[in-house]
Formats: C-alpha cells, sequence, structure tokens
C-alpha cells in the first residue's frame, strides 16, 4: 500500500510565534518544526506499511526551511518526500492550500490512502483534509482515532461527543488520525543515518500546472485582514484570608459573572 | 538556555536535537518520581536504547552507533543536564561493552554485542569489592576452571555495582590465578545464571535511582566461551575500560555542572531583594561568571580529550585530568548553585538540592579522583622517575 501523509512545518509553540507585515504566521525568522499533530499520521503511515508493504511519502508545501519537517518525518522512517517550495504560494488560505497539496498528490501518483492529522498547530483550520478529499474525488474519514484497513477499505472510529461512529470507506480514501490513535516514535541513529540517502524532491507551481494566480494572496478565496497578538496574562489579584476568603470568592466569581 | 555545540557533522547535529527532544519529552517528567522513590527507571533505557543511544560509541559493523566520542560524549553530557542518574548509566552501559568490542573474539562479538548495543540490554561492571577499591588487583571473587576446562566457577562478591538487580548481563573480573594484577580475567555472565544474585540496595546519598548493590557469586557456573580476552588479561582490560568510562562521567559530571548553572542564573534573574534582582548585584554576578567559567573548562577538558581518543591516539593521561576537572567542577558548581538560591536551594523543591547530591559520587566513582592524580603524575614521569612509566600496570 502506498500512502501520502501531508504534513506541515509550523513554529515551535514552546518558543514565541511572531505574525508577518501581511497577517501570515512567520515560519522563517522562528524556531520550526514538524507540526506535532502531523507526527500522528506519519506514525500511522509508517505502521500500515510495516505491517505490509509499499512506501510512505512525505508531502508539505511551504516555505524552503519547512523541507525539515519532511526531514524529521524521513528520520523517523518515511520511504521518501516532496517539497512544494514556490514564493507565489505563500499567503495562501486552506483552499488554495488545498488545491496546491492534490496536485502534488496527483503528481506524486495515485496513493491507496492519503493521511493528514487532525489540524495544523498554528492555523488549526482543520479544514484542509475535508477540501483536498474533495480535489482529489476521494471518500474523506476525518478525525479518527482508530484505524485498520483491509480488503480494500479502510475503517476508522470518530469519537464524538455524544458517540463513537465507526466509519467505512473503500481504497484510494483520504483519512485524518487524532492525537489519540497512537504514540509517535523518536527518530533512532539508524534512522538518522538512513534519512541523508533518502530522496526529497523540491516542486514549484509550474511543476505542478498551477498559476500563480490561482494561489497566493490573489487565489485565495479568505484573508487575514487583521491580527491582534493575544495580551499576556495579567497578573491575578491576592486576596489574603482574614476569616472572609469565602464572601470575597464569592464576591470575585459573582463580578467576573462566573456563577 | 542550550548550550552552543559543536558537533563533528551533521549526524551529531541530528542527535543532539533528538537527545534534548527524548530529554524533555521522555526524561524531565519522571526525574522527580523516580529519584523519590530510588527506582530504576528500566523503561527510560529502553526509550534511549530504541533511539540507538546506548551503543554509539561503537562500531557499526559490531551493532553500534559508529559515534565518534567527542559526539557520543555530548550526548551524554545533554542527558546528564536532565537526569545524572540515566546519564551514569548510559555510561556505564558502554563501559559493559568495552571488554568484548577490545578483547572479543569474532565468534563472542557476533553472538552478544547486537544485543548489548541494540539498546534492549542494560549491563552492569562488576569490578570492585568491598576491599578491593582503588587497589582492584587485590580482588579475591575468584573463578576456578572445571577439571574438563569447559566452565568456570565463580564465587564470591562484588560491591557498589550500579544497576544490580536490572541488569541483563554482569561484566565481571574475577581472579583466575594468584599473581595480583596479572591473575585477573574477565567473564561475561549472564543475569539469569544460577548462583547470581544482587544484595540489598544501598541507601546513597544521590544518584538514588541507580540502583547500586553486592553482586554475589555463589558457585556461578560460566562457560569458558564467555570469557573474554585471555586469562590473566582482565586488569588490562578494566583499567583500559575506565580510561574511556572516565571521559562519560567527566560528560555528565558537566551537564550536572551546566544543569546547576542554569537553575541559578534563572533565580538570579528572577529573585528580587531590596527592590531589585539579586543578579544586579556584581557580587553575585562574579559568582556566575567563575560557575560559567568553571563548567566550559569541564567541557572543554573532555572534548580535547574525546578529539585524542577519537584520533586513535594515547588519551589516558587527558581523561584522567579531565575527570579530575569536571567532577570538581560539578561539586563547586552545584555548590555554589545552592548558596544563589539560598535556603530555597537547600529544599528538594529546587533541583539543585540533588545536583549538589549527585555530584559528590564523580569524585568518588570510576577511580577516585586521588587516583586520577597517580594515573595523571605516572604518565607526566613516565621516563624519569617511573620505570614502568605505565599507568596501566600494576599498583
Amino acid at each position: 500500500m502506498n500512502i501520502v501523509v501531508c504534513v506541515k512545518y509550523v513554529p515551535d509553540a514552546q518558543s514565541d510565534r511572531t505574525f508577518s507585515d501581511d497577517h501570515t504566521t512567520d515560519r522563517t525568522n522562528v524556531d520550526g518544526l514538524l507540526s506535532e499533530l502531523d507526527e500522528y499520521a506519519v506514525e500511522e503511515a509508517l505502521k500500515l506499511v510495516e505491517a505490509g508493504e509499499g512506501e510512505v511519502t512525505v508531502l508539505t508545501v511551504g516555505p524552503e526551511v519547512a523541507v525539515e519537517a519532511v526531514k524529521k518525518a524521513l528520520k523517523m522512517g518515511a520511504h521518501k518526500g516532496v517539497h512544494v517550495c514556490d514564493d507565489a504560494i505563500h499567503g495562501s488560505d486552506a483552499g488554495a492550500t488545498s488545491l496546491v497539496l492534490a496536485k502534488a498528490v496527483e503528481k506524486i501518483g495515485k496513493p491507496d490512502l492519503v493521511l493528514t492529522g487532525l489540524a495544523s498547530t498554528d492555523g488549526t483550520m482543520s479544514v484542509v483534509p475535508a477540501m483536498l478529499a474533495e480535489r482529489l474525488g476521494l471518500p474523506q474519514v476525518t478525525q479518527v482515532s482508530e484505524l485498520s484497513v483491509a480488503d480494500g477499505s479502510v475503517k476508522g472510529r470518530r469519537d464524538t461527543d455524544i458517540a463513537s461512529e465507526t466509519v467505512e470507506a473503500s481504497l484510494p480514501a483520504l483519512v485524518g488520525v487524532t492525537d489519540q490513535i497512537n504514540e509517535p516514535r523518536y527518530p533512532s541513529l539508524k534512522g538518522i543515518m538512513a534519512a541523508k540517502k533518502k530522496p526529497v524532491e523540491t516542486w514549484s507551481l509550474s511543476d505542478l500546472g498551477l498559476d500563480a494566480a490561482q494561489v497566493g494572496f490573489e487565489g485565495s478565496w479568505t484573508k487575514v485582514v487583521d491580527v491582534t497578538q493575544r495580551p499576556a496574562r495579567e497578573k491575578g489579584e491576592v486576596q489574603p484570608d482574614e476569616g472572609d476568603g469565602g464572601t470575597k470568592l464569592v464576591e470575585f466569581l459573582n463580578k467576573s459573572k462566573l456563577v | 538556555m542550550p548550550v552552543s555545540r559543536l558537533l563533528p557533522d551533521a549526524a551529531g547535529d541530528d542527535l543532539i536535537e533528538l537527545t534534548r527532544d527524548l530529554c524533555r519529552k521522555e526524561l524531565a517528567p519522571s526525574v522527580e518520581a523516580a529519584e523519590s522513590s530510588r527506582e530504576l527507571p528500566r523503561d527510560v533505557f529502553r526509550t534511549l536504547g530504541r533511539s540507538g543511544l546506548l551503543g554509539l560509541p561503537y562500531p557499526e559493523e559490531l551493532g553500534g552507533g559508529g559515534q565518534p566520542y567527542e559526539t557520543y560524549l555530548q550526548v551524554v553530557e545533554e542527558i546528564a543536564t536532565t537526569w545524572m542518574s540515566v546519564a551514569v548509566g548510559v555510561s556505564v552501559h558502554a563501559l559493559t561493552c568495552f571488554p568484548l568490542v577490545r578483547a572479543g573474539t569474532d565468534e563472542q562479538q557476533s553472538q552478544w554485542l547486537p544485543e548489548m548495543l541494540g539498546g534492549d540490554l542494560l549491563g552492569a561492571y562488576c569490578l570492585s569489592e568491598r576491599d578491593a577499591g582503588s587497589d582492584i588487583a587485590s580482588m579475591r571473587t575468584r573463578a576456578k576452571p572445571v577439571e574438563d576446562g569447559s566452565a568456570y566457577v565463580i564465587r564470591g562478591t562484588k560491591a557498589w555495582i550500579s544497576h544490580a538487580g536490572h541488569a541483563d548481563y554482569y561484566t565481571s573480573f574475577v581472579r583466575t590465578a594468584d599473581t595480583g594484577g596479572r591473575g585477573l580475567s574477565c567473564f561475561l555472565v549472564p543475569a539469569n545464571a544460577p548462583g547470581l544474585s544482587a544484595g540489598t540496595p544501598e541507601r546513597k546519598m544521590g544518584l538514588s535511582s541507580d540502583t547500586v548493590s553486592e553482586i554475589h557469586y555463589e558457585d556461578v557456573h560460566v562457560d569458558t566461551g564467555r570469557r573474554i580476552g585471555a586469562d590473566g588479561e582482565g586488569m588490562h582490560l578494566a583499567l583500559a575500560a575506565l580510561d574511556s568510562g572516565r571521559l562519560g562521567i567527566a560528560a555528565a559530571a558537566t551537564g550536572l555542572a551546566q544543569a546547576a548553572l542554569d537553575a541559578a542564573v534563572t533565580y538570579a534573574g528572577t529573585r528580587t531583594q531590596f527592590g531589585r534582582t539579586i543578579a544586579s548585584n556584581q557580587g553575585l554576578q562574579f559568582l556566575l561568571a567563575d560557575l560559567q567559567a568553571q563548567t566550559y573548562a569541564a567541557r572543554s577538558a573532555y572534548l580535547l580529550a574525546a578529539r585524542l581518543k577519537d584520533a586513535g591516539r594515547p588519551f589516558s593521561m587527558e581523561a584522567s585530568s579531565a575527570k579530575l576537572i569536571a567532577t570538581d567542577a560539578a561539586m563547586r558548581v552545584t555548590t555554589d548553585a545552592i548558596q544563589v538560591l539560598g535556603g530555597a536551594g537547600y529544599t528538594s523543591d529546587f533541583p539543585v538540592e540533588r545536583m549538589f547530591r549527585d555530584a559528590k559520587v564523580t569524585q568518588i566513582f570510576e577511580g577516585t579522583n586521588q587516583i586520577q592524580r597517580i594515573v595523571i603524575a605516572r604518565h607526566l614521569l613516565a621516563g624519569t622517575t617511573s620505570p614502568k612509566g605505565n599507568a596501566s600496570a600494576d599498583h
């Protein structure tokens, strides 16, 4: 079974995250990494291929430095990587991103399975998997926390607030996984050494037969018009308990309309 | 802030990044609990082993990671900044593999090394005895060959054994002849050998999650095929292993010093007295600067010795110098870090108290710092006052 895993290079949530003047997430001047939610998709792909046969191709769209996300997945064990990199893609919304991904998946060749994470940890739109499935004409099973493949179909469990659903789809299909599905492995020294020899292709828009006007700010249907960094949390108020702590607490909760 | 490191190649950079990731996600969350309960974190070693971190400095064709000491030791240092007991464990494990790598036959190496270096197994190094510490040539644990020569029977007790009761095999140095240091031999004893048992864990001051106890050999039968190297080669192997092991201890001590320094700097920058941070007092700045300089000297010392070793040059004197410098630095830095934190530093609510306790033993094990001076002096004076001129000879 051949699997394409779509991954994203995102700013490290543990360090400072900033925005550029054009309201896009700054991904070049900050510490970045393979989105942790995408590690679950990579792990699931590796498990499926290790249990049978086939190859795992890691696909990312992003600036030059985004190839680091592909490399991390290769160190974990993926077989090859594709990095779509073109200045014109800068500013693409979820819809335009899904177009680039769809064209790239088609160029990689018809995989049996396209895997994605739950959402990126920076944009957290969580809609690209569905858009991508639609563009590729594939059945989509998203947000699954358990996955099995047998006899040309894929079965996944979706946990919602009120019920757990088991959803089945025929292959080829697109599956999005949650962070409950597995425990992503760490790379090993062997994986690190092997990754150096694994092929990573870099494609531009023209390699995908796309026009600059179809992507970026121009090709996007939505636009971020304003970004305000959330203010740092203010220091709380300390109320010494002089026997009236309970009363003060109720007053505070009342004032804050919490009760 | 992470230490700025120079690694010899990109694989080294990746290994440091991987180690930091493992430290943050897998080690850091368990340190306090395991150190309090004095439990050896076997799972942590398995996790490190799966990533290949338990066989780094040995050749790839033998199942190791093929990494230079310059890289391996910096990985040990990184681990020590988070968890000293585990860093020491990684170094001890490398020590247990040394005799087989150095002196094992091809057959012995292909039979045991892949799993010893592969990360699933954890080893113990059995050299010291209650009455044979620095003076290892006086050891009394004895291996007698059975009549047909197919096996040895080992009887005696080893002391101060890290990973005792948890290890999968025990690299054991025992007496096979009454010829002092020339009568010692090395055996690879499996943990499940009948007659082998671990004593009650020592109640140590620090390194609490490194389980240390006596190992008793009550007529333990070991096939002659498990003797590593020639009969009588044990002392030579033990001392050669310790030259490399001392570099591991120097690296771990450096990581410990770095962690204490980091904690002191962070605290000094936030603790306010007399209306300003204590870090704004020059007296304290000078103290912190000294700690940085000592930590840097420790790192420089072990890295220079490592480069000599990687280049195939003699490094015994330099390894002993690095062990001496780095472990003394760890003791001073952790002591002064507590001073920076004041009363808070004296409580176990802050990690410097544990680091201080962990530091002391580094001046004692794998050759006390007095023994390091003997080794250094022998090399220094070789060809002048010492007719032997060889620190690896009997003493």
